[in-house]
Order: structure tokens, then C-alpha cells, then sequence
């Protein structure tokens, strides 16, 4: 009887370890395949026979990335920085002060403009970028990297999580700062915000992930390829005339790796904050 | 509450440098007081509001946001609802009113009706498989002692890739329908033919490829909201069941299913909305050129959006496409916040 039922969770423990195994495998494998595509010939992709890695390792498919004038790759991926850094701190800081006025202060007219940012969620994002492109087009942002970037620095979901995220604050911890004479705007600054650390972490890696791989908005304000991020000029890739294998795999590469490091490095805040933002979507 | 000798911490830091005794004493006032989270205590302030600097601090702290989601969302969509009632043939300044004529062209438009057709199946397919999935491989990391934190960053990792470098990978890489193709090469172990998988129709191959993409993107994030909904169940309700006698699927269906109700929709949801917003993969999956003229066998109604706007540079049928597909999205959500608000009762 004991020996069954210890047979019996052996066996449940052998088939649960055989299964992880094979989904990590699964889930690992695209990382794999585009690793050894990006170190192989033309020839090594396309030969019928299967190689696990090239004998030779061609370094020469990243730098020909970088060597190629038609693609600016290198261009492309200083774009994506410069709008993921910009994007990232600058959407999050917004929305924390609006979160923290909408919490805190109490002044006439606030439910009402409340109201009116809570209703822009209503909207799906990508689908108003036909009203997004007739705004931006007709300030002149077509082809500019503010024209990337403008739109996606209002975040009204972003805006309501910090409110409910100062509604829970302490009021106590103000209290000190009033008597020492902080105005609001000083206790948003001096207070509030140094106490927001995990919340702007959190919002903030979420940010950047979602502006370094936010594709549509870029192809439709960045037409001109000095405007294009690295996943407009990946994109192209397929679109040339020729398709150029390695030159594919090394692109993917240079766009993916960067952003699965900060992922592994940031990935306690970008949990944390999939796990409470994702739930009140 | 939080004790004085905390606050005192915690505000000392900051501010500028005052007598310590004070902010004590603040700390203990405001703990004995008891003024709550609305801060109307603040000394000098009226009873109905915070007075004029406090006005003026609420205008500062929330004018960009005001301001930005009013151009961006509240102008944009006055804007663009002018133009779906105008003649906006390659212009953005609306020239000659037309009434419904953009919406009636466009519901008669067989190709925007195909692409509602296409997205609808996309959603019964990829809402039920990755909402599964996702619950399945957080009830496997949940039960795992050692290694979960391995396993979840595993199952994550593709959150941080996009659509764009994804597609490419399926496309050139996994279903290349080259014979060293991956795909092909494990079919071939199992005697299968070597097969061209995104350019088959029937019968309806690039499905897989279409499903397997979207699954590898997006599992991971599912799951770990499924494995925050999992960490708030009380462990005695477990132990309490298993006094009972229930086991495995028993507990799964009385206790953990009915305690994940509110995760439950919220992904579904979730869910929803992201498949009917699909693009990016399609586009890089299916269309060749940047024009938008690829013979592509599948479309959704954001890439005909795109191809109206962008390509035919006709922003009035743009315009109205986006409110048709906008009141689509909302409707479903709406009724579908309905349905499960008021679905059956818990347990």
C-alpha cells in the first residue's frame, strides 16, 4: 500500500520532470535556432541537412549589419534606444504626478477629470492610430522621432494605477513634511515619489519593453528609413529583393538580445508588475 | 498604522533637515487625529478643497496627462469622426461632407468583412488555447518547489520579444518549409513530407504557425498573473478539502478554478482585446511589401486599416474602419464584463 503510493508520486514526479523538460526545450528553442542561423552561411541555412552549430562561427553577418548603407541598422537600433529611454522615464514620471494629484489633492472638478482619463481606456490602443496619425501628421511629425514618441507618453492606465497606489499611502509619512512646511507639489517630490521606487521600477521596465517592441505606430510615422526603429528595419528585412538569411538571424539577434538582458536584469519589477497591472486591464 | 519611530525614518530622508522632535510629534498627531488618506488636514486648507495652492499644484502635477491624452485621444477622435463622414481622399483636412457613405462602402467592402471573418476565427482559436495553457503551466510552476523562479523566467523570457522578431524567426526559421527546416526535420523524423507551411491554404497550415507564434509570445505573461490569483488562495481551504477527502481534480474544480473566477476575466478579457488588435504578426507573416499590395491570404481589420490609411491614403474610410472596429471591441468587452459578471454562481 505505502510502496504504491510512493510508487505511484514517483512516477507523477518522473512524468511532471519529463514534461518541463520538454517545455522548457520548446520554449528555449527559437532563442537556439536563431543564435546558430545568426553564426551560419547562406549555404549552412538552406542546406537540406541538419547542423546543431556551424564548424565556423560568421562573425561577418553582425558586422555586415552595421556595414550595410541601405539598412542602417545601426541607426535604427540608436532610434529605438533614444525612444525607449525617452519613453520609459518620462511616461512613467507623468503618470506618477497625475496618480498622485488625483489621490491626494483634494480640489473641485477632480472626479470629473478623473472621469475623462479613465474613458480614453476604453479605446484600444493600436486601433486609433488612423485619428493618432491625422494629429501627429498635421503637427509635422510624420518621419520625427517626437512623432514616435508623443503619443505614447500619456498613459491613462498607468495614471490609474498610481492613484490607487497613493490612495494606499501612509498619510501619515506626509504629515512630517506638511509641518515642515512642504507645499503639495513638495510632498509629491520630496515624499511621495522617493517612495515609489517598485511602482516606477515596475511601470517603467513594462514601458520600455512595450516602446522597444511597438511596431505599427513606427511604420506609420516613420516612413522615411532615417526614422525607422529596429523593428521597422527588421521588418524590411523580408521586403528586400533578395532575402538575406544570416543578415536576418544577426538583426534579430541585435534586436532581441539587448532587450532580453534588461529583461533578466529588471525581471523581479517587470513580474511584479505584470502581476498588478495586467489584473486591473 | 505605521509606528512614529518609522515615519520619522521615512520623512526624515527627504525633507528638509528639521528638528527631529517635530516630526515625531507630527507623526504622533497625525496618528491620534486620525485624519485619514484625503490629506484635508493639511493646515490653512478649507474644508471643501485645498485652496488656491493646492489648485495650483493639482494643475501642475496632472496638466501634461490632461493635456496629452486631450490632443492625442479626445482631438484625435474628433477629428478622425469628421472624417469618417467626409470626402478625405489623400488629405487630412475633411473637404466634402458625405454623411455614411465611408461606412456604407466600407460594411459592403467584401475584404473588410473577410478580415472580420479572419480575426473572429483568430480569436476562438488563440482566446481558449492560450487561456488553457497559460493556467496549465502556472498550476505546473505552482506545484514545483525547486527551480519555480527558473521555470517562470523559462516560460517569460518570450514576453520580451516582439511580434516582428518573432514572426521572422516562425517564418525564415521554424516553418521555413525548407527539408532543414526544424519543423520539416522533425516531421520527417516521423516520416513526414517536407511541407511549404505558409503557403498552404487548404488545408489551413499557416494556422499553426499563426496559433504556435502568438502561444510562445504570450503564455508567459498569462501565467504569471494566473500565478499571482494562485499565491492569494488561502492554504486552508486546501487543507480543509483534504480533511474532506477531495483530491487532485476535485480540488482543482471546487477550490482553485471558482478562487481564480476574477483572474479568470480579467485575462479573458485581456485576451480579447489583444487578439482583435492582431497586426504585427500577420504583416510580417503574410504581406511582402510595404505597400501593402502583397497578395496576403489572411488579413485582419487593423492591416486593411492600414492599407486604406497608409497605402491608399484614404483617411475618411480609415477613420470610419477605426470606429467600426473601436465599437467592436467595446461591445465585446462590454458584453462579455456582462456575461461573466453575472455567469453562474461561484463554486
Amino acid at each position: 500500500m505505502k510502496t504504491a503510493a510512493r510508487l505511484s508520486a514517483a512516477l507523477g514526479l518522473g512524468a511532471r520532470g519529463l514534461l518541463v523538460g520538454l517545455l522548457t526545450t520548446a520554449f528555449l528553442t527559437p532563442f537556439y535556432l536563431m543564435l546558430r542561423g545568426s553564426l551560419m552561411d547562406a549555404r549552412g541555412i538552406t542546406s537540406p541537412h541538419w547542423t546543431w552549430w556551424p564548424s565556423t562561427a560568421h562573425f561577418e553577418n553582425f558586422t555586415a549589419l552595421f556595414d550595410d548603407p541601405t539598412l542602417s541598422m545601426g541607426r535604427a537600433l540608436g532610434n529605438s534606444t533614444v525612444i525607449a529611454l525617452i519613453t520609459a522615464p518620462v511616461s512613467t514620471l507623468l503618470a506618477s504626478a497625475a496618480g498622485y494629484a488625483f489621490a491626494r489633492i483634494p480640489v473641485r472638478g477632480r472626479g470629473v477629470l478623473l472621469a475623462l482619463v479613465v474613458a480614453t481606456l476604453m479605446i484600444p490602443g493600436s486601433v486609433t492610430f488612423v485619428p493618432t496619425f491625422v494629429v501627429v501628421g498635421s503637427l509635422g511629425g510624420v518621419n520625427t522621432l517626437w512623432g514616435i514618441i508623443a503619443p505614447g507618453l500619456f498613459n491613462p492606465f498607468a495614471v490609474l494605477l498610481f492613484r490607487n497606489f497613493y490612495l494606499q499611502f501612509p498619510a501619515e509619512i506626509e504629515e512630517a513634511g506638511r509641518l515642515d512646511g512642504l507645499g503639495w507639489f513638495g510632498l509629491y517630490r520630496r515624499i511621495a515619489l522617493p517612495n515609489s521606487g517598485a511602482m516606477l521600477a515596475s511601470l517603467g521596465a513594462l514601458a520600455f519593453i512595450d516602446s522597444w517592441n511597438s511596431f505599427l505606430w513606427p511604420l506609420v510615422i516613420g516612413q522615411d528609413p532615417s526614422a525607422w526603429t529596429a523593428q521597422i528595419a527588421l521588418s524590411t528585412f523580408l521586403t528586400s529583393q533578395t532575402i538575406n538569411l544570416p543578415g536576418l538571424f544577426a538583426g534579430a539577434v541585435v534586436t532581441i538580445v539587448p532587450l532580453v538582458v534588461m529583461f533578466l536584469v529588471a525581471q523581479r519589477y517587470i513580474v511584479a508588475g505584470i502581476a498588478t497591472s495586467g489584473l486591473k486591464g | 498604522m505605521l509606528s512614529a519611530p518609522q515615519t520619522t525614518r521615512r520623512s526624515g530622508r527627504p525633507g528638509p533637515p528639521g528638528p527631529s522632535g517635530r516630526s515625531t510629534a507630527g507623526a504622533a498627531r497625525a496618528g491620534r487625529s486620525g485624519t485619514g488618506r484625503s490629506g484635508t488636514g493639511r493646515p490653512g486648507a478649507g474644508r471643501s478643497g485645498a485652496g488656491r495652492s493646492g489648485r495650483i499644484a493639482f494643475a501642475l502635477l496632472t496638466a501634461p496627462i490632461l493635456i496629452g491624452l486631450g490632443v492625442f485621444k479626445y482631438v484625435a477622435i474628433g477629428w478622425s469622426f469628421l472624417l469618417s463622414l467626409s470626402d478625405a481622399r489623400g488629405t487630412i483636412a475633411p473637404t466634402r461632407w458625405v454623411g455614411l457613405d465611408n461606412y456604407r462602402a466600407l460594411l459592403s467592402d467584401g475584404t473588410f468583412r473577410g478580415s472580420l471573418t479572419q480575426i473572429l476565427w483568430f480569436t476562438a482559436f488563440i482566446v481558449p488555447v492560450t487561456f488553457a495553457a497559460s493556467l496549465g503551466l502556472a498550476l505546473l510552476v505552482h506545484r514545483i518547489r525547486r527551480g519555480r523562479a527558473v521555470l517562470r523566467t523559462v516560460f517569460l523570457i518570450p514576453a520580451a520579444v516582439s511580434y516582428v522578431a518573432a514572426s521572422l524567426l516562425w517564418k525564415m526559421c521554424l516553418f521555413n518549409g525548407l527539408p532543414g527546416g526544424i519543423a520539416n526535420t522533425l516531421g520527417g523524423w516521423f516520416g513526414m513530407e517536407p511541407v511549404p507551411w505558409l503557403q498552404t491554404t487548404t488545408p489551413p497550415l499557416y494556422w499553426i504557425v499563426l496559433v504556435t507564434l502568438r502561444l510562445w509570445l504570450q503564455v508567459g505573461f498569462y501565467m504569471v498573473l494566473f500565478l499571482a490569483g494562485l499565491q492569494s488562495i488561502p492554504k486552508e481551504l486546501y487543507e480543509a478539502a483534504a480533511l474532506d477527502g477531495a483530491t487532485g481534480l476535485r480540488l482543482l474544480r471546487r477550490i482553485t478554478l471558482p478562487m481564480l473566477r476574477g483572474t479568470s476575466v480579467a485575462v479573458l478579457m485581456l485576451l480579447f482585446i489583444a487578439a482583435f488588435q492582431a497586426f504585427d504578426e500577420f504583416y510580417n507573416l503574410f504581406n511582402s511589401g510595404l505597400s501593402g499590395t502583397g497578395g496576403a491570404p489572411v488579413q485582419t481589420p487593423l492591416g486593411y486599416l492600414y492599407n486604406t490609411a497608409m497605402g491608399s491614403q484614404d483617411y475618411g474610410m480609415g477613420s470610419a474602419g477605426a470606429f467600426v472596429l473601436t465599437a467592436l471591441i467595446v461591445g465585446v468587452t462590454l458584453i462579455q464584463g456582462r456575461f461573466t459578471g453575472f455567469g453562474r454562481s461561484e463554486g
